[in-house]
């Protein structure tokens, strides 16, 4: 029988009040997820499994809508490059007599950046692996800048990767799943990237705020910057490999320091993902959070600084070569307690 | 059977479906397409329903499914959860409180009021990601998707003209 032909068929429910109280209980349930939110920590944990699940069924579907458009522009690219073949000839031949003089002196700065390299024993960093993906959604509002390609967890990518085009720095990678990973773009409000300025090596923050051109924070020296100057990573903190080019410098109608980014410069359709470990990941950090102080006691400062040299002997008449006065050794310290193995290194 | 005035809607219909093609068309504008160097704009289409179903009739599962959308926008566009769902409702609550100022009114009138809950719904989302980021949005871009969701009214006049007179109690 149905509902309305039963005995509490005229039961009128006061509906305006109970959509009030739905209304109600749905904005509480959008706050407690407001306030759970961490994806500003850009931690793995923080990314979630939701996230992770609709990463990866929005891949092959994203994938699919952005296919015809990919054609159409190979196409086009097609056609322009039938039609202006001569001229494009001669414009790759004239760039390819600059770049020769390019390579001459690139091959000669890496000779002499080598010898440097070996005199001063340097540590250099080792070269690091990369995996190519394609960007199949993209999403440009005030309020979120992200990207979703389509390589994951299966070819090595890690959250923190730091995700390039052939320009420039895109972003970082805030959530892995298998097939596929989710950048965070500069431009994200969510976005902080240590940066620095190649000409006066002068660092800051690059914090992204929804618009094209993130702003440059924190900037730091006398006259730090110039318009046009090139921003590029600092490495500072270890969460992105230092030298990585960034964009240019320009000052904002609202007076404020931003960057054009080099990655704007051409579609981000596809991107490498640097396979970088930052310092954080390499670092133990069961033993860097272990709560072990080093010892308090020091050495006896009677002894060390504040004690007399020994009276000096008369000098020979010999001239003598020109060695530090002998110090009495100092008392032995007070042996220290020692530290557990759990100490910070 | 004597129902009156009442004559439930199909909540498939006017909440199933809508809430679909919403979610389709945000996947659609979120291809990474350029053209001449200029890439699609973003509009929030949940605007849409949220004001629409507002304008049809109270509902009790109506906030539910603003809410649904609104995280699947967050999620979809890897914003913070919560934040979309949370301004939309603000802006369904509103309409909900004028309806009665509201219905009747010419379409520019009604595309202004549209106009001007997009902006609420704008608002919010920047008080909110203020709270929650610590950091002022750019109100250059806010404006760009503002301007582009404002555009989305006439999909809203036809999701109220499809329903409104479905039940007759709410007029």
């Amino acid at each position: 029988m149905p509902f309305r032909e039963g005995p509490l068929g005229d039961l009128k429910v006061p509906l305006t009040w109970t959509a009030a109280v739905a209304l109600i209980v749905a904005a509480v349930i959008a706050v407690a997820f407001l306030l759970a939110d961490r994806r500003e920590t850009l931690q793995e944990q923080a990314y979630g499994v939701t996230r992770q699940t609709v990463d990866t069924v929005a891949k092959p579907v994203s994938g699919a809508i952005a296919a015809p458009g990919r054609w159409t522009g190979l196409g086009l690219d097609y056609v322009r490059s039938y039609f202006f073949t001569a001229s494009e000839n001669r414009r790759l031949k004239a760039e390819l007599a600059e770049m020769r003089q390019w390579r001459d002196r690139a091959l000669a700065l890496q000779d002499q950046n080598d010898r440097y390299k070996s005199l001063l024993g340097l540590r250099t960093d080792p070269p690091i692996p990369m995996a190519s993906a394609r960007v199949v959604s993209d999403s440009r509002g005030p309020f979120a800048n992200t990207r979703l390609a389509d390589a994951g967890s299966e070819r090595g990518i890690a959250v923190g990767n730091p995700a390039l085009n052939e320009r420039g720095l895109v972003g970082r990678v805030v959530g892995v799943s298998r097939g596929a990973s989710r950048i965070l773009l500069l431009t994200d409000i969510a976005s902080r990237t240590p940066v620095m300025i190649d000409r006066t090596n002068a660092r800051a923050i690059l914090t992204g705020d929804g618009g094209p051109n993130p702003k440059l924070e924190y900037l730091r020296g006398v006259d730090p910057i110039q318009q046009g100057d090139r921003v590029v990573t600092s490495g500072d903190g270890g969460v992105v490999p230092r030298g990585l080019p960034v964009g240019a410098a320009v000052k904002g109608l609202d007076g404020r320091w931003r960057v054009v980014l080099f990655a704007d410069q051409a579609a981000i359709d596809y991107v490498r993902i640097l396979l970088f470990k930052d310092f954080s990941q390499l670092a133990n950090q069961k033993e860097l959070e272990a709560k072990v102080l080093p010892p308090v006691t020091t050495e006896d400062p009677q002894s060390s600084i504040l004690s007399t040299p020994p009276a000096a002997a008369p000098k020979p008449a010999t001239p003598t070569p020109a060695t530090p006065p002998a110090v009495a050794p100092p008392k032995p310290a007070p042996p220290a307690k020692p530290a557990a193995s759990g100490a910070p290194r | 059977m004597k129902l009156g005035g009442a004559r439930p809607l199909n909540p498939g219909r006017w909440l199933g479906v809508p809430m679909l093609m919403c979610m389709g068309a945000t996947i659609l504008f979120a291809a990474p397409l350029r053209v001449w160097g200029l890439q699609l704009p973003e509009p929030v289409f949940a605007m849409v329903p949220a004001f629409a179903w507002a304008m049809i009739r109270p509902s009790i599962l109506a906030p539910f499914a603003i809410l649904v959308l609104g995280l699947f926008l967050d999620i979809f566009w890897g914003g913070p959860t919560g934040l979309w769902g949370l301004s939309l409702l603000v802006a369904y609550a509103m309409v909900l409180i004028l309806r009665n100022a509201m219905t009747g009114q010419s379409r520019p009138m009604m595309w202004a009021w549209f106009a001007g809950i997009t902006g609420v719904a704008m608002v919010a989302a920047f008080l909110f990601t203020m709270l929650d980021s610590l950091a002022m949005p750019s109100l250059l871009a806010v404006f760009w998707q503002f301007l582009v969701t404002a555009l989305l009214f006439p999909f809203a006049h036809r999701l109220v003209d499809r329903f409104e007179d479905a039940d007759v109690r709410f007029r």
